[in-house]
């Protein structure tokens, strides 16, 4: 059978799962602003993020919503806007790629498998085995890509092994198809509905990494509590809000 | 949270008030079962959860 467990999706301000504390093992730690060079860090542009809550403030008309069309949902972006989610998306598949193979540039799908060579790192590739089996020791990472096991180590490695470099070019793959149909500098845009399912995705781990990064694991927690207003990660509270916003504007829009 | 929801109805193929309903399952109780069957099937729905950035597991018990 499958479960969904504790940590399943970060919590949200109305119904959303209640998380006591079980996220599971390196996910207690203290895990600061930029901790890591290398790792997602929140390291949105200040100035898009001054821009986004002062256009939220002061213009209801430039609040992005996205709305139904035809094959598809649609949503207009204010220029900080589209900076701030191309930001975050953009760190949170430069993490996921972070010690794989997978250029981050180039779809994977598009890639000519090279059949001249039959060395066996190539083969595994090919048959998406990363031959990793060990949890993640970044918090983010392990949260994104989490054991499928609670009770049994050994399955957990050899599911992970076959499993793990295709979950991370999917995260990958959502990330590119965002970063690809919103612009720079913001504006409309037009989804069709394969591109909604890789934007729900996307923002979804940018939600989940955010959440990992805020500590925000018990939904019954206020939001302010868990980071204090002086702390330079306070105006990311309010991007995961805002994007808990996003993304459920999404889902009602679709069929 | 809707979107956990409609993930549930989007995999499963679940109605609506069951996706919820399961939904609501993991917020009160912690966790819930959403799928039964052949382990290998489990693994597959779990690797799909995953994509989905649901922290689904799969265990042994019936």
């Amino acid at each position: 059978m499958t479960d969904i467990g504790p940590g399943s999706f970060p919590p949200d301000d109305e119904d959303g799962p209640g998380r006591d504390d079980e996220d599971g093992p390196g996910r207690d730690d203290e895990d600061g602003l930029g901790r890591d060079e290398n790792s997602f860090s929140l390291g949105a542009d200040g100035d898009d993020l001054d821009d986004l809550e002062s256009a939220e403030d002061y213009d209801d008309e430039i609040a992005a919503t996205f709305h139904p069309i035809p094959g598809g949902a649609s949503c207009r972006f204010a220029p900080a806007q589209a900076g701030v989610i191309r930001s975050l998306v953009g760190q949170v598949a430069e993490l996921v790629r972070s010690d794989t193979g997978i250029d981050p540039a180039q779809p994977r799908a598009a890639a000519e498998p090279d059949l001249s060579s039959s060395a066996p790192d190539e083969l595994e590739q090919m048959l998406g085995l990363s031959g990793n089996a060990e949890l993640p020791d970044d918090p983010v990472l392990a949260r994104l890509l989490p054991d499928a096991y609670s009770d049994d180590p050994d399955a957990s490695a050899e599911f992970r092994r076959y499993t793990e470099e295709t979950l991370r070019a999917g995260k990958i793959s959502s990330a590119q198809a965002v970063l690809a149909s919103l612009p720079a500098g913001g504006g409309d845009v037009v989804l069709s509905e394969p591109e909604c399912q890789h934007w729900l995705k996307a923002l979804n781990d940018v939600r989940l990494a955010l959440g990992v990064r805020l500590g925000i694991t018990d939904e019954s927690q206020e939001l302010s509590d868990s980071v204090s207003a002086d702390d330079p990660r306070s105006a990311y509270v309010w991007v995961y809000q805002w994007l808990a916003y996003l993304q459920e504007s999404l889902i009602e829009a679709l069929p | 949270m809707s979107y956990v929801t409609y993930v549930f109805q989007k995999v499963f193929g679940y109605p609506k008030a069951k996706a919820h309903k399961l939904m609501l399952d993991v917020h009160h109780k912690g966790k819930a079962v959403v799928s039964s069957g052949a382990r290998e099937a489990m693994e597959r729905d779990a690797e799909t959860l995953h994509g989905y950035g649901l922290w689904a597991t799969v265990s042994h018990d019936s």
